[in-house]
């Protein structure tokens, strides 16, 4: 399993795997489960929990995209698997 | 003619011209241009067009609507229609580029070496599709009669010509240039007016931040605040309270999320890209766009509801003379009461309007004490708010047209997307793939334009006669593209050992399962009457939503695809290389479509 290929999707998988992790906190744990808590801390009118759910779960989401493309790019060329 | 008509007329013609003008300049020459625009779309270009084609009637007219009068619960809508993207770009958009081909169905039925499982796409793919497409049609016949006031039928006729024109011409490239248009006209016309709203009520220009400002009359008091005492001082639930169970909640989001991610028409757009690293980019770049509206219609939701209570109810809850006069109801009140969609009744006889939650026991006692006796807004249509919310709030009319041409591009750009892939699954999957394998791509590129019309047809009727069931089949399109397609897609990537015994299963059971558990609540294939148990969160197993299903569908599919895949012989071993192949970047460009 020390092959470049099996190193190249192990490092792969890690990285959506904390980048999937960071996904479920921002949209299913603050915007559905923890949202009464969280609601008791505000951000201008809105509980925090509410946010998440209409507001920051969606631009979390896209700084998880850019990341990933990112650091994909450099592991491709890390391992030499980059396209031209 | 008003002015409000020569107003429309004006701009949706110009959008129109727009439309056959980008058309002409971008015929498909080459079945790849028609499949995937020849694979040459700059990704940010691609993830503009991706926004037009992933945002429909639904999410440009219905959503700041059902945001409106569910408040902090429609917040499933707001996060399984964009959380998806997430999936889609680290799951599986940048390995289907890599493999390289045109369809959805390809992909299965190459992976798991079987026609069977390539047919099961298929039909997946075309259930799913139609289903969406109906909704558009009807979008676009209730555009054209409530603003143009022509009968829907021709608004519908008038909107198949015009996609037919630049769908069958152009196909993918056609789609796709035409598609970036429509996102312009439609993301300009969704936060034109917000930005005019969020500025009259709070003061603050936009929208993501007047949601969360003090309103504008100096009070000091938030608008979410002030919103939730004027709803629940009529008996209404505060807006930002949770009203459904959260694991309801949580598998509704799932649901949508997966469903999004496993929706062909999306999917096919990421073929259209030169590279793997553009598709990675790209899904990032549809996002953006996509949470443009997706952030502004919270605000667009909540002012609308607010404007609404306020136009109703001007003084304190109780006084007489607080309530609107039915004489001196609005201009826009009216004209939605001629669509039958906003209607009134004066049950107590006292000349006004009174708009209150008479479910409400405790709250409906003190009505009756008021002199009240029951809601007097006997119809209040969650579909017109993002239509009528300029009106409300005394807009100029070139904003309502500008509104009326969005709310059209929306419409208009999902179907084309959708028809494209229904008419490449025909002419690619089920024509040259399992029927006419020998197919020249001269005929194969005529098929696949006599199935677009075909397909193009079928929609403009079903949208012209939409059958009953028409509000009830989103469910099962998410359904369908969350149980079978995604886990299909996911395992063909993620799962080496994953044969064609375990996928076919899977995606069977997954599809059955939810199938099954919509149609128990909703009735069998949605003919009123054969539901088995009412459709009410006291008859739902552990109060799941049919809506909700898909995620559990999907959960099946993986677990019985893995248990009898590990029960069977492993794939040969020329499919394992093809999975390996698709993992890595390397050498994408090379693979061509034929």
């Amino acid at each position: 399993m020390s092959n470049p290929a099996a190193a190249y999707w192990r490092e792969n998988i890690r990285l959506v795997s904390i980048l999937l992790v960071i996904w479920f906190v921002a949209s299913y744990l603050f915007g559905i489960i923890l949202v009464e808590p969280l609601n008791t801390i505000k951000i201008g009118g809105a509980g925090l929990g509410f946010w998440f759910a209409q507001q920051g779960s969606i631009y979390t989401f896209l700084i998880l995209i850019f990341v990933y493309a990112r650091k994909m790019n450099a592991l491709d060329r890390k391992y030499d698997v980059h396209e031209d | 003619m008003t002015d409000l008509q020569l107003w429309t007329y004006g701009v949706v013609t110009a959008t129109f011209v727009l439309y056959i003008a980008i058309a002409i300049w971008a015929r498909a020459g080459t079945t790849g241009e028609f499949y995937v625009a020849g694979k040459g779309v700059h990704p940010i270009a691609n993830g503009m067009a991706t926004g037009a084609d992933w945002m429909s009637a639904a999410s440009f007219i219905s959503m700041a609507g059902l945001i409106a009068f569910k408040g902090y619960d429609a917040s499933v809508y707001l996060m399984g229609w964009t959380g998806g993207y997430v999936l889609l770009a680290m799951l599986l958009a940048p390995y289907l580029r890599k493999f390289g081909k045109f369809t959805v169905p390809e992909f299965i039925g190459e992976r798991y070496y079987s026609q069977t499982a390539r047919i099961v796409a298929v039909i997946c793919l075309i259930v799913a599709s139609i289903t969406y497409v109906i909704g558009q049609m009807k979008g676009v016949g209730v555009a054209f009669g409530r603003f143009l006031e022509v009968e829907a039928e021709t608004g519908v006729l008038f909107g198949m010509a015009i996609v037919f024109v630049y769908a069958v011409l152009g196909g993918m490239k056609g789609i796709t240039y035409t598609q970036i248009a429509q996102y312009c006209v439609l993301i300009f016309a969704y936060t034109v007016p917000a930005v005019f709203i969020s500025m009259n009520i709070t003061g603050n220009p936009i929208p993501q931040l007047g949601l969360v400002s003090t309103m504008g009359d100096g009070s000091g008091t938030y608008m979410l605040d002030k919103l939730d005492q004027v709803v629940t001082e009529l008996g209404f639930a505060a807006y930002t309270e949770q009203k459904g169970s959260t694991l309801n909640m949580v598998l509704l989001t799932l649901s949508l999320m997966i469903g999004t991610a496993g929706l062909p028409h999306v999917i096919i757009r990421f073929f259209t890209v030169p590279k793997v690293r553009d598709a990675r980019a790209s899904a990032g770049w549809a996002l953006v766009f996509i949470a443009i509206l997706y952030t502004t219609a919270p605000a667009v939701g909540s002012m609308a509801r607010l404007n609404l209570m306020n136009t109703i109810q001007h003084g304190p809850v109780g006084e007489p003379t607080a309530n609107l006069e039915i004489a001196k109801v609005p201009q826009w009140m009216t004209n939605w009461n001629t669509t039958g969609l906003l209607k009134w009744e004066d049950k107590n006889g006292d000349g006004r309007i009174q708009y209150y939650n008479d479910a409400n026991e405790t709250f409906a006692a003190k009505a009756e004490a008021f002199g009240w006796k029951g809601n007097e807004m006997t119809k209040v249509d969650r579909d017109i708010m993002v239509l009528a919310n300029p009106e409300i709030a005394n807009l100029p009319n070139w904003v309502i047209a500008l509104v009326v041409a969005g709310g059209l591009a929306a419409a208009l750009s999902t179907a084309a997307g959708l028809l494209l892939a229904i008419s490449s699954a025909i002419s690619h999957d089920l024509l040259k793939g399992v029927f006419m394998p020998n197919i020249s791509e001269k005929n194969e590129l005529m098929a696949g334009r006599i199935a677009m019309a075909g397909a193009i047809a079928v929609a403009g009727y079903l949208g012209m006669n939409p059958p009953g069931f028409a509000a009830q089949v989103v469910a099962l399109a998410f359904g369908l593209a969350a149980s079978s397609i995604f886990p299909a897609l996911m395992m063909g990537i993620f799962n080496k050992r994953v044969n064609r015994t375990g996928a076919v299963l899977g995606m069977l059971t997954g599809l059955l399962t939810t199938l099954v558990y919509i149609f128990v609540y909703k009735g069998w294939f949605f003919i009123p009457g054969t539901a088995n148990l009412p459709n009410t969160v006291d008859y739902w197993l552990f109060g799941i939503q049919p809506e909700s299903f898909g995620a559990v569908g999907a959960l099946i599919n993986f677990v019985v695809a893995i248990v009898a895949s590990k029960l069977t012989a492993p794939p040969p071993a020329h499919i394992q290389h093809l999975v390996e192949d698709v993992r890595v970047p390397k050498g994408a460009g090379v693979a061509t479509g034929h």
